[in-house]
């Protein structure tokens, strides 16, 4: 029977020959994933089980990254509870603060994931791993902690709703926009529970951060997995990266989808999400006059390297508007170096931004950048719910990273040739 | 099972940030959660529920984050159950996970009006409105997730599983 990469994932994780859209199968993971909000839950779950040994010690990785450097008391509880855990079951891939980041920046890039695997997380945007080719979705802290005891997971098989976006993408133009872009059209639950590949000549033009930004947000259209066909790029990726073997699976030509949506994004232009959902999309031409008082730049959304110097290629030689805050947060410690030796640091503080140490911060409204009543921010996060970065009364706009520093520049949401 | 009690009605797309809002996630104690419960949807919310009343919502209800907070302080608000046109996913799993009953009806959603007084059956999920005279059907709850409800959440399934595992010898 013809199977998507996505079923073909599941069926080799659960032994068998194929799986169907609609079965429920137990499959094995190759990698749990817990931070410091969704751990400490999972651990007191977890203790429940009568387990006293996780399943492998070098297959469960711990990152806080949400409320660290700790926020406040309380926060460095949570923290501690992971940091206690980890030491007590000998974890491989604790990160501790000064040798973390984002963990959907980090994971990646330490090649904890690689194409083939199939990996679950206890946080939603743990689906930004099918950038590599892998079978990567969230889950909650209990199903994090039955994983833990088990190494296995039940999961139902998805159908698939295959993307094809034609075309050259014009400049200032990326992953981001092709993500929100389709969230727009098909709405904040138009892939519910279902698998999104993303596929064609302008997805395949996109580097390993862009497809990272893409598969990140594919939650935001109620998701449960993205992934993009792994290719020379991302065998370039993983190469030298990746710490275990990796398969590289393709859709067969006949396989089955859900629905296939065809995009010609040849003249697309950089995408904004409105108030108060990811799908509320128009291009930047049509945004009007919305004047910022923040602006922040990096999540496990847009906290790459790519994205840093989109960013800072805006921002040269220009000055961040006297109302308006910049916050920078590059989303690994290997990022925030190389950001350093590139010059780019000195770029964004010449601008007037503040540079932040990686953390989750302002984009789930923890700290690091929150918003008072009536304040409105541009964000290359990933979420503009009601209060998602602060006060239930701001606003939250998102966008790639160049449209975000041009906003910074000129105090209102502005295209990118309009500063460059 | 029956779950009867007054109805508080949201909309569509309800998110698990104005669930429980990420500035108390630095806690986990279901309690001080149920505190914020609804907050940025309702802030007279967690203040004005009572045990055994039932949220009804539209579609997607709990997308977003994979906060299990968000379940454990509506359930520890004392909320009886959640009917909605549709949930996201990662709360879906949550839910039953954790043991807050949850009821998929897009016409249950659509007909209940705030303050109905309604009855829901857990095992043939029919869902009576009181004060209106009118019957809708759930979707039927799928056979595996029916074992973890009965098994008392995803924890006690795993711990009975493993135990069956020892005594039928398999354990290395």
């Amino acid at each position: 029977m013809p199977m998507t990469i996505t079923e073909k994932i599941l069926a080799a994780h659960a032994g068998r020959e194929e799986v169907h859209p609609g079965e429920l199968i137990n499959v094995k993971v190759d990698l749990v994933l817990g931070n410091d909000i969704t751990a400490p839950v999972a651990i007191r779950e977890f203790a429940r089980t009568g387990v006293t040994e996780v399943f492998d010690r070098e297959r469960v990785a711990l990152v806080p990254d949400h409320f660290v450097p700790n926020k406040d008391i309380k926060s460095a509880e949570q923290a501690k509870i992971l940091r206690d855990f980890a030491r007590r079951q000998g974890l491989t891939h604790y990160f501790e603060v000064g040798r973390m980041g984002i963990e959907h920046c980090l994971l990646p890039e330490q090649g904890l994931v690689g194409p083939g695997d199939l990996v679950i997380g206890a946080d939603s945007h743990t689906c930004t791993y099918g950038a590599l080719g892998a079978f990567s979705t969230g889950v909650g802290s209990t199903d994090l902690a039955a994983a833990m005891a088990l190494g296995e997971t039940w999961l139902k098989v998805p159908e698939t709703l295959k993307f094809v976006y034609y075309g050259e993408l014009p400049p200032w133009v990326g992953g981001k926009d092709l993500i929100l872009y389709t969230i727009g059209r098909i709405g904040v639950d138009g892939a519910l529970y279902m698998a999104m590949e993303f596929t064609g000549p302008a997805v395949e033009s996109l580097s390993m951060d862009g497809r990272l930004t893409m598969a990140n947000m594919a939650v935001e259209a109620g998701a449960k997995n993205g992934i993009v066909p792994p290719d020379e790029i991302t065998r370039r990726y993983v190469e030298g990266r990746a710490k275990r073997p990796y398969k590289f699976y393709q859709s067969d030509p006949d396989a089955a989808y859900a629905r296939v949506y065809e995009f010609d994004v040849s003249k697309l232009e950089p995408q904004v999400a409105f108030p108060h959902l990811p799908a509320n999309v128009r291009p930047v031409s049509e945004a009007g006059e919305v004047r910022i008082d923040q602006a922040v730049i990096g999540s496990c959304t847009n906290g790459r390297m790519e994205d840093l110097r989109l960013a800072a290629r805006v921002l040269q030689g220009k000055k961040v508007h006297p109302d308006v805050r910049l916050i920078v947060i590059p989303g690994t410690q290997d990022i925030y170096r190389a950001a350093l030796q590139e010059g780019l640091v000195e770029i964004f503080l010449d601008a007037g931004a503040a540079v932040s140490t990686p953390t989750c911060g302002p984009c789930l409204g923890g700290h690091m950048g929150i918003l008072a009543a009536g304040e409105r921010c541009i964000a290359t996060t990933n979420r503009n719910f009601v209060g998602r970065m602060g006060h239930p009364q701001s606003e939250v706009y998102l966008s790639n990273p160049a449209v975000a520093a041009a906003s910074a520049v000129l105090g209102r949401i502005a295209d990118p040739r309009e500063v460059c | 099972m029956k779950l009867q009690g007054k109805t508080w009605k949201f909309g569509a797309d309800v998110d698990t940030d104005a669930i429980i809002p990420a500035r108390y996630l630095n806690t986990s104690d279901p309690a001080e959660l149920a505190a914020h419960c609804m907050e940025d949807a309702d802030p007279t919310f967690a203040g004005r529920v009572r045990p055994g009343e039932i949220i009804v919502a539209g579609k997607n209800f709990g997308c977003g984050s994979s906060r299990e907070h968000a379940p454990i302080a509506i359930k520890a608000a004392g909320v009886a159950c959640v009917v909605a046109a549709s949930f996201a996913r990662i709360f879906y799993r949550n839910a039953f996970n954790i043991g807050l009953p949850i009821f998929e009806s897009p016409e249950a959603a659509e007909k209940i009006q705030p303050g109905d007084e309604i009855s829901v059956d857990a095992d043939t999920g029919v869902i009576y409105n009181l004060t209106r005279g009118e019957e809708y059907r759930a979707a039927p709850v799928p056979p595996f997730m029916q074992e973890i409800i009965a098994a008392g959440g995803l924890i006690n399934y795993v711990s009975r599983r493993l135990t069956r595992e020892k005594n039928n010898g398999k354990e290395d």
